[in-house]
């Protein structure tokens, strides 16, 4: 049980990895196809639950963590910050008719890199467990 | 057995975070490849089929070499390099046959890309090569996360 659920959160993490590579590229100033921005949407979203549900179970599967380690509590205030992030990335690009780079204002470009930021210390914090 | 799995030394903290960190990056640069040719086949989008492979080349190589080399530095200090165990195995049979698709990959975008440098079309053929190399590359990696999660013997 314990390692269905240790494949299915890491899993999900590089569904989140995917996504944020994807509009990584948006900011980069790379084009904006409507079926990318919606598969890095999807992967987006299904990486953020898959994370938070099998994160939490595994948390709840071991006698050796405790959903209220400081750690796990860090990971989920990360999360909420990666989410918050990630969604006013989202609301702020949108996608060119012809494949084209499109213009992103500085505050969608600001909640995107903050996103990235939040998740590369999520994956720290994920990796380092600190105080367990 | 799965306890002692839990409990790893703190000197191994750093290298599993450089493994983990470059195969995130890698397999994030794959899959816009991938969507982004996938994406160009209707339409044949010049823009597309750069933004594909100028992914390999600024995101899925340097992304594999940092993988890689975290995945060596975690092995020397678990000292798995002899180590016959299954899950290493898969992990470097995935790792091995995804670099040399990726190498075929870029080769063939490179052609691909200065073609289009010199003002030709993108060859609609190179992209779909691309896309299922790519893909299979990607089904790799899915298994050897699933080896290096499960361990299994």
């Amino acid at each position: 049980m314990y390692h269905a659920l240790l494949f299915l959160h890491v899993l999900s993490a590089f569904f989140l990895a995917a996504g944020i590579v994807i509009y990584s590229s948006f900011a980069l100033g790379g084009p904006v196809n409507r079926a990318t921005k919606v598969i890095a949407e999807v992967l987006w979203g299904v990486g953020g639950l898959g994370t938070l549900v099998f994160g939490v179970w595994l948390a709840l599967n071991r006698p050796e963590y405790e959903i209220y380690d400081g750690w796990i509590i860090t990971a989920i205030v990360l999360w909420f910050l990666a989410t918050g992030s990630g969604a006013l990335a989202g609301r702020g690009i949108q996608a060119a008719g012809d494949d084209s780079a499109v213009a992103i204002d500085r505050r969608t470009l600001i909640a995107h890199w903050m996103r990235v930021f939040w998740f590369v210390l999520l994956l720290i914090v994920m990796v380092w467990k600190p105080g367990a | 057995m799965s306890v002692l799995a839990l409990i790893r030394p703190d000197n191994w903290d750093l290298p599993l975070f450089v493994h983990i960190f470059g195969a995130m990056v890698l397999v994030g640069a794959l899959t816009l490849a991938a969507v982004s040719l996938i994406a160009a086949w209707r339409s044949g989008s010049a823009s597309l089929i750069r933004l594909a492979y100028m992914s390999l080349f600024y995101g899925a190589l340097p992304g594999y070499i940092v993988f890689r080399a975290g995945a060596e530095w975690i092995v020397s200090k678990e000292h798995l390099s002899n180590s016959n165990v299954t899950w290493i195995g898969i992990g470097y049979g995935a790792s091995d046959f995804g670099f040399l698709l990726l190498i075929v990959s870029l080769i063939i975008g490179g052609i691909s890309v200065r073609r289009m440098n010199r003002g030709g079309q993108p060859s609609a053929v190179s992209a779909r090569i691309v896309t299922g190399l790519v893909s299979l590359v990607l089904v790799g990696y899915l298994v050897a996360v699933w080896a290096m999660t499960t361990k299994p013997t």
